[in-house]
């Protein structure tokens, strides 16, 4: 039952660095498919480009949701330090494996603090560009396309209206594999 | 001088004299971690950073740490670049548009030995400039991260002074004390009087201070190719413009925007269209406008050297 814990970054700082850059690129080209250069061992269900933006982001100052199973969680609060949260509405992070919880479910911020709010990280079964959503918004010069295969069906909708309730709202970051891509509050996303 | 690794900035090497005081490995100082700040910090910072990105022109409130140089000096900048830099990136730091004055080179001096980057003054050579003041000539492009250092991040703090009210005025959108300033000031001298850290609309949604760049320069930051951050050490703000994002000077139909600029040509270089540093040249009057873009200037004194060598 207890396998033994596998390891986090090989080079803690220089990866966690080179990680944070995929990310602040995803996050600031939302749809543009970001690859990550260093990544941790995760265990089994979590995405090893999910794993490794909760060991650049999150530390004992931010709760973290997760449905990856207790060996996930044991690893996470190993390498990262940080709390478990008990609902996905009270995380800094959360991290859906299978279907994600409802936008509107997680911390939404408030009109005057809306950077409190959640970032989401869906691990999904494949990412693409040049196909599948219209994405337009803050970062994109005109379009960009991105494919996203094994999101819920109802998921534009909720799209729809977290981006409505702009300064609040939810960031998510799709994983897959070692590659992921973002979609901030920001982004209108149309069926493509 | 063996120990110095042979690709190393002169300046550094110069600086450092014969001290062996490197791991040796990337011209980094032994006993600092990547950047100077702890690990725990950049994580604060790098969370900070990635919600300003979402929320375009959204001052988020972070940690600042005490840096070893004064409030004043960069400490929002240094902090914020501290947090992005690797070893893979090429830095720029500019002061007033200029890379030879005690701000920019102390600071570029800093980050090869905390980070053991490399440094250049080129805008093109450059993966990340922080800036102090000025955006530079050249025009910026994808992949480039331009880091501002912001003195005052509040543009509404010397029209109201209460932080929780102007937090609430940004939660609002309610501007209108800044178009009634902005009215004020065409009544009473023909124009807006504001000639530098001139008040921006982000996105179409929050007003922003573009820290005290002239606003000559303030056309440059509308739809970006590169990536906007910005650092108050003092008053703990960090925030953002994301590439492609509009940014609109705030103004009347009947009285658009103008930016400001000298009326004369670069003496050195002879710029028609760079923004311009008045000289003072003797005491009895005599005076000069120059490139204030250092780079930029001696980039167009290189292509023509046959004129300046008369």
């Amino acid at each position: 039952m207890n396998a033994p814990l596998t390891p986090g970054f090989a080079e803690p700082v220089l990866d966690a660095q080179r990680c944070f850059r995929a990310v602040l690129e995803a996050m600031a080209r939302p749809g543009r498919v970001q690859a990550l250069p260093a990544l941790p061992e995760a265990p089994a269900p979590l995405a090893p480009a999910a794993a490794a933006v909760l060991l650049t982001l999150a530390d004992a100052d931010t709760p973290v949701w997760l449905d990856a199973g207790e060996a996930a969680a044991a690893w996470l609060r190993f390498h990262a330090g940080c709390p478990i949260a008990a609902s996905a509405a009270e995380a800094t992070f959360a991290l859906a494996g299978g279907v994600p919880p409802a936008l509107r479910d997680l911390s939404q911020g408030t009109e005057e603090e809306p950077h409190r709010s959640a970032t989401l990280l869906v691990q999904v079964a494949a990412l693409a560009e040049g196909g599948g959503w219209r994405l337009t918004g803050p970062g994109i010069e005109r379009e960009h396309r991105l494919l996203a295969a094994g999101l819920p069906a109802g998921f534009e909708a909720e799209w729809a209206a977290n981006h409505a309730r702009f300064p609040r709202g939810v960031d998510v970051i799709l994983c897959a594999g070692d590659r992921l891509a973002a979609l901030p509050r920001t982004t209108r996303l149309e069926a493509g | 001088m063996s120990a110095v690794p042979a690709a190393r900035p002169a300046e550094d090497a110069a600086a450092e004299g014969g001290e062996d005081r490197s791991d040796g490995s990337a011209g980094r100082l032994a006993g600092y971690n990547l950047g100077y700040l702890d690990e725990n910090t950049k994580r604060m910072i790098r969370r900070t950073l990635l919600k300003a990105v979402a929320i375009p022109g959204h001052q988020v409130p972070f940690g600042s740490r005490e840096m070893p140089l004064p409030y004043g000096w960069g400490t929002g900048g240094i902090q914020v670049t501290a947090a992005v830099i690797g070893p893979e990136d090429r830095l720029k730091v500019i002061d007033q548009g200029a890379d030879d004055t005690t701000n920019a080179v102390s600071i570029r001096r800093f980050f090869a030995r905390v980070a053991g980057v490399a440094t250049t003054e080129r805008t093109r050579e450059a993966s990340i400039i922080q800036t102090r003041h000025r955006i530079p000539e050249t025009p910026l492009r994808e992949g480039q991260i331009i880091v501002y250092q912001v003195p005052m991040p509040e543009p509404l703090f010397r029209l109201e002074p209460r932080v929780a009210e102007t937090r609430r005025m940004h939660a609002l959108a309610d501007y209108g004390l800044m178009h009634v300033k902005l009215y004020e000031d065409i009544a009473r001298h023909g124009q807006v009087a504001i000639s530098y850290n001139y008040p921006v609309m982000v996105n179409g949604r929050y007003l922003m201070a573009p820290s005290p760049i002239p606003s000559f320069d303030n056309p440059k930051m509308d739809r970006m190719p590169a990536l906007q951050l910005f650092g108050a050490g003092r008053e703990k703000r960090i925030y953002a413009v994301p590439p492609y994002t509009a940014v609109k000077s705030l103004d009347f139909e009947d009285h658009p925007f103008q930016p400001v600029r000298a009326p004369a040509a670069c003496a050195l270089c002879g710029s028609q269209e760079s923004y311009l540093d008045e000289v003072v040249t003797d005491d009895r009057g005599g005076r000069i406008f120059v490139c204030s873009d250092t780079d930029y200037c001696h980039t167009r004194q290189a292509a023509q050297p046959r004129e300046a060598a008369e």
